[in-house]
Formats: C-alpha cells, sequence, structure tokens
C-alpha cells in the first residue's frame, strides 16, 4: 500500500535529523563512553518522589483540573515571582503540561497562521523548526556567531524581519552552546521586537541552571510581557525529565487558546508528576543550589580541559553544555565525531545537529560525574595527540 | 567545608591543574592549600579505595561495642588510645547512646577476632562489656558504592 498518499503531507515534509547516521552507529557500539546526553544526571530530589508516593499510596489517581491542580499553578506563580520577578495569575495566566515540549507545541499552534514566518535563532535546540513547519509557517533561521558569545544581537534580529514575521523563538540559556542573555541583550532586542510588533515564545528551560549572572527572563523586560509566553518546567531545574511536567505564562487570551488545545488533545498533565512538582517548588531550591555548584564544578573542568588541549571553548554561563571549537583540526563535526567514536568510543554530538551554524563545533554535556568526565577527557586528548594537531 | 577537602576526599588523583579547572582558582593557591592540610595533619596521607569483597583471603571484619567506665580525669579518651595501638583496629570512636565505643577490627579469621577480643580487649582496665557484630557483605563503604552500579540507564543520545 502507498502509505505517502494517505499520510498528512505536511509531516511528511518534515524532514527527520540529518545527523540520525551517526546516531545510527552510536546505538550500534557496545561499551561507549558517552558525553552526549541532554538531561541531568541527578535523580530527582527524595522527599520530590516521596510526595508522589504518598499521593499513589492516599490513591489521589484521578484527572486534574485542565490547566492543572490551583495549588500547583500559585506555587508556580510564587516561584516565577520568587525567582525572576515575574508576576503571572494563577488562575487565568498559567498552563500546566506534559513537559515543556507540549507547551512550545501548543504556543506554536496557537499562535501560528500558514504563511507567517517564525524566526529561529541557532545553533538551538531541535524541535523548533519542525514544530513550525507542523504548525504550517515558514522557519527562518538567524546563526547566532561565537563573536557574540553566541547571543542573539538586535541586529541580527532587525535584518531578519520581513513584513510576514510574526515570532521570535528565543531559547536562553541556550542548549548546545551554553549561552545566556544577560538583561541588556534582551533590552536590546526587545526594541526590535516592540517596533515589529512580533510576538515571542521564550522557551527557558534551563533558566534554573546559570552560573554568575542569574537568568533574567524576557517577560520582565519592559513592554515584552504582554507579547511573550514564556516556556518552563521541572525537567532541569530539578532533575525531573520523566516526569514530563512542564508549563506555559503569558496573557490570559494565548493561555485560553493554549488550554482548549490541551484540553482536547491531553487532558491534563499527570497527576501524580504535580503532586511532585508541588514539593518541589515549596522545598527544592536547596536541591537546585546543590546541583548547581556541581554543574559549576564540572563546566569549570571540562572547559578549562579542552582549552588546555587546543580546543577553544566558548565560556558557557548556562545549562549543563560546553561547545569547544574543532575548527583548528581541518575536520568537519560529523568527521570528528566519527573518529572520535571509532577510536576511543567516546560519543559526542556535531554540532550541525543545532542548525548549520553549528559546523565547526561539537557539543559535550557535562551532566556527568567528574569521573566518568575525567576518563572521557582523557580519552579526547589522546584523540588529539594522535591526529597530531 | 573546604570543597578542595571534598574532592579529595573522594578522589586523589586529579592533578594540580585540573583541580584548579575544577574550583576556578589558580594552581599555586591550591598547590599551597594542600601543602598546608599535609604540614597540618588534616590530609594524612592517599590510598586506594580497595573493594576487600572481591579479594580472594581478604580476611573478616567485625564492628563491636563497647561499654567502658570513664575515668574521673581523662574520660574515655585513656582506654580508647590504648586500644587505638592495637594493629587489628581499624577505626575507634566515642558514641552517643547505649554503648561508648565502636570498633572496626580485622582479622584473617574470626578466631583471630575472638582471641582479640577475649584477650586483649575484654583484659583492658575499665570494660564492662563487648558485643561483637561480623560484617558479612559491603554495600557501601566511605561514600563508594561496593555493589554492582547500575549501568547508567539515560538513552546515551539525546539532543
Amino acid at each position: 500500500m502507498d502509505y505517502t498518499k494517505r499520510l498528512n503531507n505536511t509531516i511528511q515534509q518534515v524532514k527527520p535529523s540529518g545527523i540520525r547516521r551517526f546516531f545510527d552507529i552510536v546505538s550500534e557500539m557496545d561499551d561507549v563512553i558517552s558525553l552526549s546526553i541532554g538531561e541531568p544526571d541527578f535523580r530527582t530530589p527524595w522527599h520530590v518522589s516521596k510526595a508522589a508516593i504518598d499521593s499513589l499510596e492516599k490513591g489521589r489517581t484521578w484527572y486534574t483540573p485542565n490547566r492543572g491542580f490551583e495549588k500547583l499553578r500559585d506555587e508556580i506563580s510564587s516561584f516565577v515571582k520568587r525567582k525572576y520577578n515575574l508576576t503571572y495569575s494563577a488562575k487565568e495566566e498559567i498552563l500546566v503540561t506534559v513537559g515543556g515540549s507540549e507547551a512550545l507545541d501548543l504556543a506554536m499552534r496557537c499562535l501560528l497562521n500558514p504563511g507567517d514566518e517564525v524566526l529561529i535563532h541557532q545553533p538551538s535546540f531541535v524541535c523548533y523548526e519542525p514544530l513550525t513547519l507542523m504548525a504550517g509557517a515558514t522557519p527562518v533561521v538567524i546563526n547566532t556567531q561565537q563573536e557574540n558569545c553566541f547571543r542573539l544581537t538586535a541586529q541580527e534580529l532587525e535584518d531578519a524581519i520581513t513584513p510576514k514575521t510574526k515570532l521570535l523563538v528565543l531559547s536562553y540559556p541556550n542548549n548546545p552552546t551554553g549561552a545566556i542573555m544577560r538583561r541588556g541583550d534582551l533590552e536590546a532586542i526587545a526594541e526590535v521586537i516592540i517596533k515589529h510588533d512580533l510576538m515571542v515564545i521564550s522557551d527557558e528551560i534551563y533558566s534554573e541552571l546559570t552560573y554568575g549572572d542569574r537568568h533574567v527572563s524576557l517577560a520582565s523586560i519592559e513592554g515584552m510581557r504582554e507579547r511573550t509566553i514564556v516556556i518552563n518546567g521541572f525537567s532541569k531545574a530539578f532533575a525531573m525529565t520523566g516526569w514530563r511536567l512542564g508549563y506555559a505564562m503569558g496573557p490570559a487570551p494565548i493561555i485560553d487558546m493554549m488550554t482548549k488545545l490541551h484540553q482536547f488533545g491531553i487532558m491534563s498533565a499527570p497527576t501524580v508528576a504535580q503532586y511532585a512538582a508541588i514539593e518541589a517548588l515549596r522545598n527544592g531550591d536547596k536541591d537546585i543550589d546543590k546541583m548547581r555548584d556541581e554543574y559549576e564544578m564540572r563546566k569549570r573542568y571540562v572547559v578549562g580541559e579542552f582549552n588546555a588541549m587546543g580546543l577553544e571553548c566558548f565560556e558557557p554561563n548556562g545549562a549543563f553544555y560546553s561547545f569547544p571549537c574543532i575548527k583548528s583540526t581541518g575536520l568537519t563535526s560529523e568527521e570528528f565525531c566519527t573518529k572520535l567514536l571509532a577510536s576511543k568510543k567516546v560519543a559526542i554530538v556535531p554540532g550541525n545537529a543545532f542548525g548549520e551554524s553549528g559546523e565547526g563545533y561539537v557539543r559535550v554535556s557535562y551532566s556527568y560525574s567528574l569521573k566518568h568526565l575525567k576518563e572521557a577527557i582523557s580519552r579526547i586528548k589522546e584523540f588529539l595527540q594522535e591526529l597530531n594537531v | 567545608m573546604d570543597k578542595l577537602l571534598r574532592i579529595l576526599s573522594e578522589n586523589s588523583d586529579y592533578t594540580t591543574s585540573e583541580l584548579a579547572n575544577i574550583l576556578g582558582e589558580e594552581e599555586d593557591a591550591i598547590e599551597t592549600r594542600i601543602a598546608d592540610y599535609e604540614k597540618n595533619g588534616i590530609i594524612k596521607g592517599h590510598r586506594a579505595i580497595v573493594d576487600f569483597e572481591n579479594v580472594e583471603d581478604s580476611g573478616v571484619t567485625a564492628y563491636i561495642e563497647l561499654k567502658v567506665t570513664p575515668l574521673k580525669e581523662k574520660g574515655f579518651d585513656e582506654v580508647a588510645e590504648t586500644i587505638v595501638g592495637f594493629d587489628e583496629v581499624a577505626s575507634v570512636y566515642l558514641m552517643a547512646g547505649t554503648y561508648d565505643l565502636a570498633l572496626i577490627v580485622k582479622g584473617d579469621t574470626i578466631q583471630d577476632i575472638s582471641s582479640f577480643v577475649s584477650r586483649k580487649l575484654s583484659a583492658l582496665d575499665g570494660i564492662l562489656s563487648t558485643a561483637t557484630h561480623f560484617i558479612l557483605k559491603r554495600y557501601k563503604d566511605d561514600g563508594v558504592i561496593l555493589s554492582e552500579i547500575p549501568d547508567d540507564e539515560r538513552r546515551c543520545m539525546q539532543f
């Protein structure tokens, strides 16, 4: 049977990742030492898991309201006030979703019409382009530059805007570069966003993992709240990836529309995870501090070692990735990663997986113990020595 | 507590330059601190963490609770200091609770430990009673998991 005629055209046109071949090789190899994971290595703090277990023991296993438990939305509201000075009404402006990913998808589908252009800065997380296409709109890529610390500049933004531009997807702290946007950087782009009357989806999932400067939310910049949907969640801050819980915050008319989609497509986010999340927000600050501290040590170690071995490494200030430049080896990102995997069994992700502008870089996750990192780094050192560069 | 001590107590195998990177400090500063710790007896030495569970003929270990009559001047210190001198004794702790001293004692055989308890330990002045527990299996020692560590269950490749 010819399924191409039966499947949705738009979805068929979304291309799978270009580096799938590399991923296939990795998944078939044994004894690989990986530095390519994009989730915390920590376990969910025990008191958080315990809250979930308690809820199960008490048989609290029904649906929650579509928007999520009101007490969870209350906690989210006070958390983002305390952390980022954001003011969102728990009743009308917050929606609890199945991970930040669902929130992104809902926001795209609620904002976009066919023909709209969506600005996506790259290197960045891989889902923004496909989600744009599946919402029927057109992605327009902006390549950020290492000389600007991989931040999105007002000029780059201005240059990419056309009369069709409707939405910017902003993703800081950034996966894969580890870049952050400081207040001044956000104010500069906010001016352009307001001037051209754009909307923004601000994916701030790594907001609790910044080193040095604390995270500044785009929605806290003057004039931005009314045109921004902030996406956040529990995966990275509280080491809760598998619980699949995130949230969106924005103006009530948009959140209403997203709730409508969520209600018909999902019903409500997992109940057990919502109980855990309430506990995380109430009593989890110390856990975040501890994990952040640990990531920061690892970051300094990894970045220091890469610079020492001659692979220039931009100083990441957020998330848990380093993004060393491998241009000095004369290899492409994929060649570098494939050879490293073949000769030393170390798996890292080619930078071009995150957009063409990631070519010449590799993403190295430091979401691993120092012991694991030390072993992997020593293998990469050997690899470079054998390459003779 | 100084992070340097925490890291070294988990693994003393880092070079000064690695420690400098991890802690975001200068190498000289790290070297000076380690030298000071060694001079002041805070760092007593470096050694391998051996999983004796998997070593043949690694002997037996007992955990011994001691009840002791404290002496007027020196309290429990005098008897503790005598016990510290026995080669069989690996650790000595003063405890709060239902007994006074806790010992970790090592020997080649159960008989070795039994004779240590009956001949050396019980014979000391001030010992009221002993309770000896033999360790059957070690799962975790000094923060190091000795039982089989499960593989990293995270998917190997992720964006």
